[in-house]
Order: structure tokens, then sequence, then C-alpha cells
């Protein structure tokens, strides 16, 4: 059973669901190891945005007040599309390289240790 | 000739079991249709033992002694001035959020509480659940008396009430008390009766009521007093509901066990905002959150699992993850506020040097290594006059609605990240248990209400924060949130001290 109910058959509403947003979806990112943002960030954006506009416009506009951030050197950071190993083409729409609705987008920077080196 | 008076037993009884009667043309399940649906069986409601002892009479004239006290108190405390014997300003923040946070779910519990009062088949519970739900109503006015005060003198005690199930952090507490309340009554009761206010809830009450002891707020520590004795009654019940249950038949034993894995767990969440009150929030401190939950839950539920052990019940799974995580609960939960303090009814501050040694000393395994250097950076960026203020929307945990802050245990530099999918689409969790939670009642949360999601839907009045903020939230904004350092509060509070 999918929740406890004395319905025969209870279906929720999904709230989430893309057709909510208007034309627009959700992607998550998340800097690993980068902890002065507690968490990754929910971003609303047009699934036919370039990745290189989420990149460099909508990721830059939060990220970029770490102070390591204008150092990342982009061709080693490794990143991951919702648990998988990933490599993005900057000028492919989101849509197009898999980026959906919900997805969760992680990115490593491996030369990069944050403030004090401690990960923040 | 009867007796003009009946002796205490006979009252007790008539007063309480006799206010049942037999259905004679009505059928019984049709009167109460939601009590065999969660796979409950009950084979003999007389076993009840009726934890509070009390007749509603008796009861009455009990509650209203205390009220008597009470108000006195509250009354002197106003024509004192008694605000002005605080520790500190800041400590009315943590008066913000327990206003916000703890007071309408006590109003949910008087919801909850009244609604399984008329549905359980056994006059005993129905009676105790009647009382506890007028306790709750009690409760919910009383904060708001003793802190009405406040209101007059700080800022941002003004919209509790509207901000309750609209404001993202407070849809934590809220959504915690929907779940429980759109379960079944006894999931309910095992959820709030047993997980919140037996196991956990000494970690919310004793440690914010010796805080307001410790920091001059006579009329929270009154309030604190005056509900005591009815909590003890409340966890009287959550003691009871367990041992009834699972005395009765043993096929409730893993239906049970189920309840307390996801109430151990969702509770824990919840109480993040408590750890952070403690830890920062309170000006003199009382003792640390790791502390607190050494003595309440570690020992004292320790001692309770033990003694549960011969039904059958086992420590709820999870439970070495959350200790563990003690370590870090509060340092991550503060800090995810003063990232959003933008976006919050309450100040936020960088802790003083001498609270930061403080938190050192309590915290000797996390604090340097993982949350010094957080608080390092912040200094820095204020001192440059760029005070740090997080610029987009955090994600969210999909069953406990917190921000996603929480770290693996074995390496507290990494964020947790769970997630599944069903029916095509994708949930995200903090921890293995919200995911589990989800997982087994999907249909449930695939409805949960995130507050960052329905922004971005454009549901909250507007599609800029501030916008949200002052439409939706009702804040004052510039004057409820950003920095304790240059507050209206603060400002105010140096004026009057040197008048």
């Amino acid at each position: 059973m999918t929740v406890k109910t004395t319905a025969a058959e209870y279906i929720g509403e999904v709230r989430d669901r893309v057709e909510n947003f208007h034309g627009n979806q959700l992607v998550y990112v998340g800097w690993d190891r980068h902890l002065m943002f507690c968490s990754a960030f929910t971003f609303l954006v047009a699934p036919a945005a370039s990745f290189r506009s989420l990149r460099d416009d909508v990721m830059a506009g939060v990220f970029g007040e770490h102070p390591e951030w204008p150092t990342i050197n982009w061709d080693s950071v490794r990143w991951l599309l919702d648990g998988q190993p990933f490599t993005p083409e900057l000028d492919k729409t989101l849509a197009d390289q898999g980026i959906g609705h919900k997805s969760l987008l992680r990115f490593d920077t491996p030369e990069l240790h944050g403030f004090m080196n401690a990960g923040v | 000739m009867a007796a003009k008076k009946l002796n205490m037993k006979d009252k007790y009884k008539m007063l309480t079991r006799d206010l049942d009667w037999e259905f004679s043309y009505q059928d019984r399940k049709e009167a109460f249709p939601y009590e065999e649906y969660e796979g409950i069986k009950i084979t003999d409601w007389s076993k009840w033992e009726d934890p509070f002892r009390l007749t509603m009479d008796a009861y009455w004239k009990y509650q209203a002694e205390k009220e008597k006290k009470l108000y006195a108190i509250f009354d002197a405390f106003a024509q004192n001035n008694g605000h002005l014997n605080i520790s500190d300003p800041r400590y009315v923040n943590a008066l913000k959020v327990f206003l916000g946070g703890v007071t309408p779910v006590e109003y949910q519990a008087y919801q909850g509480f009244a609604h399984v009062g008329r549905q359980f088949g056994g006059v005993g519970a129905r009676v105790a659940c009647q009382m506890q739900s007028i306790d709750e109503l009690r409760h919910v006015q009383t904060q708001i008396h003793a802190m009405s005060h406040y209101n007059k003198f700080f800022d941002g005690l003004h919209n509790w009430n509207g901000m309750q199930d609209k404001v993202w952090y407070m849809s934590v507490p809220t959504s915690f008390f929907h779940d429980a309340r759109s379960s079944g009554p006894f999931e309910f009761l095992l959820a709030i009766s047993f997980s919140f206010e037996y196991v956990l809830t000494n970690l919310l009450f004793v440690p914010f009521m010796s805080g307001a002891a410790y920091n001059g707020d006579m009329a929270t520590v009154t309030f604190g007093f005056s509900s005591q004795s009815d909590e003890a009654r409340h966890m009287t019940l959550g003691l009871e509901v367990i041992k009834f249950l699972l005395e009765q038949h043993e096929d409730n034993v893993p239906i049970v066990q189920k309840w307390v894995d996801k109430w151990f767990w969702r509770g824990t969440r919840v109480l993040g905002i408590v750890s952070m009150m403690m830890d920062y929030m309170l000006p003199n401190k009382v003792m640390s959150w790791r502390e607190a939950w050494e003595i309440y839950f570690e020992q004292a539920g320790g001692a309770l699992f033990k003694d549960l052990a011969r039904y059958g019940i086992k420590p709820p799974k999870y439970v070495d993850i959350a200790t563990a995580q003690m370590d870090h609960m509060s340092h991550q939960t503060w800090w995810n506020f003063y990232n959003f303090g933008e976006a919050a009814g309450f100040h936020t501050w960088i802790p003083s040097d001498k609270e930061l040694d403080w938190l050192s000393e309590k915290y000797p395994q996390t604090f340097d290594k993982y949350y010094r250097p957080r608080w390092e950076l912040a200094k820095k960026m204020e001192a440059e006059g760029k005070r740090f203020y997080s610029k987009g929307l955090p994600q969210l945990c999909n069953t406990c609605q917190v921000a996603m802050i929480n770290t693996e245990v074995d390496d507290p530099t990494m964020l947790v990240y769970r997630s599944t999918e069903y029916k095509g689409e994708k949930y995200h969790f903090c921890s293995d248990g919200c995911h589990d939670i989800f997982v087994d009642e999907p249909e449930k949360f695939v409805q949960s209400w995130l507050p960052v999601h329905q922004i971005l839907q454009g549901n909250c009045g507007g599609a800029d924060l501030e916008t949200v903020m002052r439409e939706y939230y009702g804040m004052d904004v510039g004057v409820d949130n950003l920095d304790m350092k240059g507050s209206p509060d603060e400002l105010r509070w140096k004026e009057w001290k040197s008048a």
C-alpha cells in the first residue's frame, strides 16, 4: 500500500510536477565540500537554456560569493548528474543533455578545498 | 436511601468509564470508522489504564487554580517591565522562533487530540485524549499571553499565526503535525503522545524553560512550570498507549515498530531548530544541545527501550546516526539561518569570541575542525562590509522540509543526498530516514507543500523574495529580518539601558 488510508484507492496530487512551473523546471545544484553554502540551491530554469548560461549566469549569481569561485579550473571539475558521472556540453540545452525537472547536479573542484582548507 | 455524595471511586467510574454505552441499533464499526484500517488489533478496550486518573470536574478545578497563579505573575511581569530584566535582546529571538514554531503546533495538537478523542472505540482513551486536547489549547493561550508582552517592545512577534504555514522554516513543524494528523488515530497517538511527548519533549521543554530562567525571562519560566504538570500527564498517556497496543495483540508489534522508527526520525529533524536555540540563541547557556541529548535521550530513552524490549520493540532505526549527528546539528542549523538571515523573521548573528570558545569546548570533536572556519569567513566578510546573505533558495528535503544541510556521519564535509523516483518524478531527501518514510507512503509525500517550490511556482505573492516576505509572510522587511547588529531591536535596547 502506498499510503495508509480508508479509501480503496488513494492517489496523491503531485504538487511539484513540471506543469506547475509555467514552462520552466527545477534544477538543484550543489558545490561539493564548499559549505559556506549550507545546502545545494534550487534554481528555476528554462529547459531550453544552455549549460553555459546555467553555469555562468545562474550558478555564478549565487556561488560567485565564494572567494574561490573565480579561481575554479573548469577543465578539472568533476560533475555528477543525478548521482552519475557527467560531462556537460556548454552550448547544448539542459533538456538535450538529460538535465530534467528536479535533477540534481553536483560539482567537485579537486584543487580547491574551501576557506581555510576546511571544506567551507 | 442513596448517598448524597458519591465516593471518589464511584465518581471516577461514573464520570469516565460509565460515559460509554452499548450500541443497540447502530453498527459500532460505523461509529468508529477509523479504528481498524491501520491494522491495529484491539481485543479488549477495558484493559486500557487511564493515565490521567482525573474526572472532568476535578480537571477544571485543578487547571483553574494554575491559571490564577500564572496570570498573576504575567500581570506582575508586565507592570514591572519584566522585559528589561532579560540577559540580552538577542534572547528574544529564541522566543520569536518558539512562538512561531511551537505555539501553532500546540494548536494542531489540540485539533488532533480532539479528533482522536472522538474516534477511539474505548472510552478510557477517548476521555484521556479529550483532556489532553483541552490542555493543548490552554498551552496555546498561555504561550500567547506569556509572549504578548514582548510583542509590545520587540519586532517579529506580530504575525506568528499568519507565518506558521507559509514561512520556509515554519513549514517544518507545521508539516510534521499535518503528517501526524492525517494519519490514523493510533499512528497519531504513537507519533505525538509517545515519540514526541514521551521520548523527545524534554528536549524541547526542559532546556528551553531552563534557558528562560538563565536569561531572566520570568514570564516564559512561569508558563513552563504551569504546563509541566500537564506534560507529565501527556507523557503518562504516551507510555500507556505504547504498552496498551503492544499488550493487545502481537500483530501490533511490527506496526508500532514502524511508527516508532518513523516518528523518532521525524522528531529529530524537527528538533534541529531547538538545538540551534540552545547552542546559539541563548545568551546565557544552560548546557549544550549535545549534553541535553545525552541526558534526555540517550540515558532516559535508553532505559525506556530496554524496558520495551520484552515486547519485541527495538530502539528506533537510525538512532546511531541521529546520535552521531548531534555533534553537528545545531551548528549546521544556525549556519542555515545565518545564510538565509535576509529571509528570516528574526535576527541572526555571528557568535561572540567567548561563545565560539564555549562551542569549541562543548564540541571538541567537531567545532574547530568543521564549524569555526565558517564563522571566521563570516567575520571576514562582515569586516569588509559584506555581511554574507545567501542569494539563492535552498534545496529542501521532500519529507522533513528542512534545507538539505545534513552531512554524512563518516565525512562531515559532504552533504547527504538521497533520492528516489516515483511514477517518473524525482524526490530528494536529507537522510536515509526521510527517504524511507517517503518510500513507505509515497502517495502522501508527493503532496508535500515545499515552501521553496511554492515560491517558484508563483504561489506566494510575488516573484522576488522581498515581495514574498512582505506580502505573503507578513514580515516587516528590513526590521524583522537581517542581522542583530544595527537592528531596531538592538537600538531600542541600547536606548532603554542608557536611559
